[in-house]
């Protein structure tokens, strides 16, 4: 295990919440990693991204999710946010099988939103009902 | 529990994986044709994805021959969840493992149970995917060919019977959903745009049935 982010609130405020990004494209999923981390201040949020499918092209690769997933594993449990398609299936079919660590959850959000919406939130040691609710949120900012 | 009493456990794991290794013979085939369906609807991916997915099956298969039917097809959906790459591999790969636990441990099985633990698997697709009939997709060839199962057994059939209408009902309906409008997955994007074409998932659930019944033909011939 990697050494959780630093804290000095003990044990609770260092377990954050690790957040996976699942993207049919693995510059897309590389690049709101990116964006989402340098948004989210000082805090090491465990963040990975799982893009592009399993001959490296575009798709989905349900290895690459289950590594990122036990990557970013600090026990606080997992939000995993997906783009479209077999993205979404393949995790919801990992999830099924209990493929995924314990505490792992497909988040309902906007991909980009919603990836910058949670880092955020799990940033400031906040649970995962409260990551989940944050992204899940990024539905309802109305633009115009 | 089945309407049908002494029906042979005819379905035995060497039965699944002679289907296998004919599934991915003709997978190869039809790869380019799956692929043109996937053009106009979808990503132009289908074939190459459902190739992909079969190769890495059966090679796997081939090292490692489970000894049962059940964990023969607990085996090929682990193979296509990690390795096919679109919706067809978690999609597909839900339908076998579930209908692989289904079928439990048993050294053989009937097609009563067979069936049984086809519908299981179906049921595990349609609560992943969420399609219901007429929205286009593979479930439009996999309900009929069970009710077909279903219903040739009902009337007596054996294995061979039953299989065989399952394939024309997956066939029927996989060529039925050329008219219908998709609802699901890319293609329900392209709305209107989506008529007049059939659907790729659609297709190669007939040809995993058809070529499950050609393989049972042959094992009941030889």
């Amino acid at each position: 295990m990697t050494a959780p982010a630093q804290g000095t609130g003990g044990d609770d405020a260092e377990r954050l919440v690790g957040i996976v990004l699942v993207s049919h494209s693995a510059a897309a999923a590389n690049a709101v990693a990116d964006l989402a981390a340098s948004l989210s201040g000082s805090a090491k949020v465990p963040l990975e991204p799982a893009g592009g499918g399993p001959d490296g092209g575009l798709g989905t690769s349900s290895d690459l999710i289950a590594s990122a997933a036990r990557t970013v594993d600090r026990g606080a449990g997992i939000a995993v946010l997906a783009d479209i398609g077999s993205a979404v299936l393949t995790v919801k079919a990992l999830l099924a099988d209990d493929e995924l660590p314990a505490g792992a959850r497909l988040i309902d959000a906007p991909f980009l939103e919603g990836a910058v919406a949670a880092v955020v939130t799990a940033s400031t040691g906040a649970d995962i009902d409260a990551v989940a609710a944050a992204a899940g949120e990024a539905y309802i900012y109305r633009k115009v | 529990m089945n309407a049908v009493p002494d029906l042979p456990a005819d379905i035995d794991a060497a039965l699944l994986l002679r289907w296998l290794d004919a599934v991915t013979s003709v997978i190869e085939q039809e790869a380019d044709h799956l692929t043109q369906l996937d053009s106009p609807i979808g990503d132009a991916d289908h074939g190459a994805n459902m190739r992909r997915g079969f190769r890495a099956a059966r090679t796997a298969l081939e090292q490692e021959p489970p000894d049962t039917p059940g964990a023969v097809l607990v085996a090929i959906g682990r193979q296509l969840i990690s390795t096919v790459g679109g919706a067809s591999g978690p999609l597909y790969g839900t339908l076998l493992r579930r209908a692989g636990k289904a079928l439990g441990d048993a050294p053989a099985v009937t097609a009563a149970e067979l069936r049984d633990g086809l519908r299981a698997g179906v049921d595990g697709l349609v609560q992943l995917g969420g399609a219901k009939l007429e929205d286009k997709t593979m479930v439009d060839a996999l309900l009929p060919a069970l009710d077909a199962f279903t219903a040739a057994l009902d009337a007596g059939g054996g294995t061979e019977q039953a299989v065989t209408a399952a394939a024309s009902a997956a066939e029927e309906g996989a060529t039925a959903t050329t008219p219908l409008r998709a609802r699901k997955g890319r293609a329900s994007y392209l709305g209107d745009r989506s008529i007049g074409h059939q659907d790729p998932g659609a297709t190669s659930s007939a040809l995993l049935l058809t070529t499950l019944a050609d393989t049972v033909r042959k094992a009941s011939s030889s």
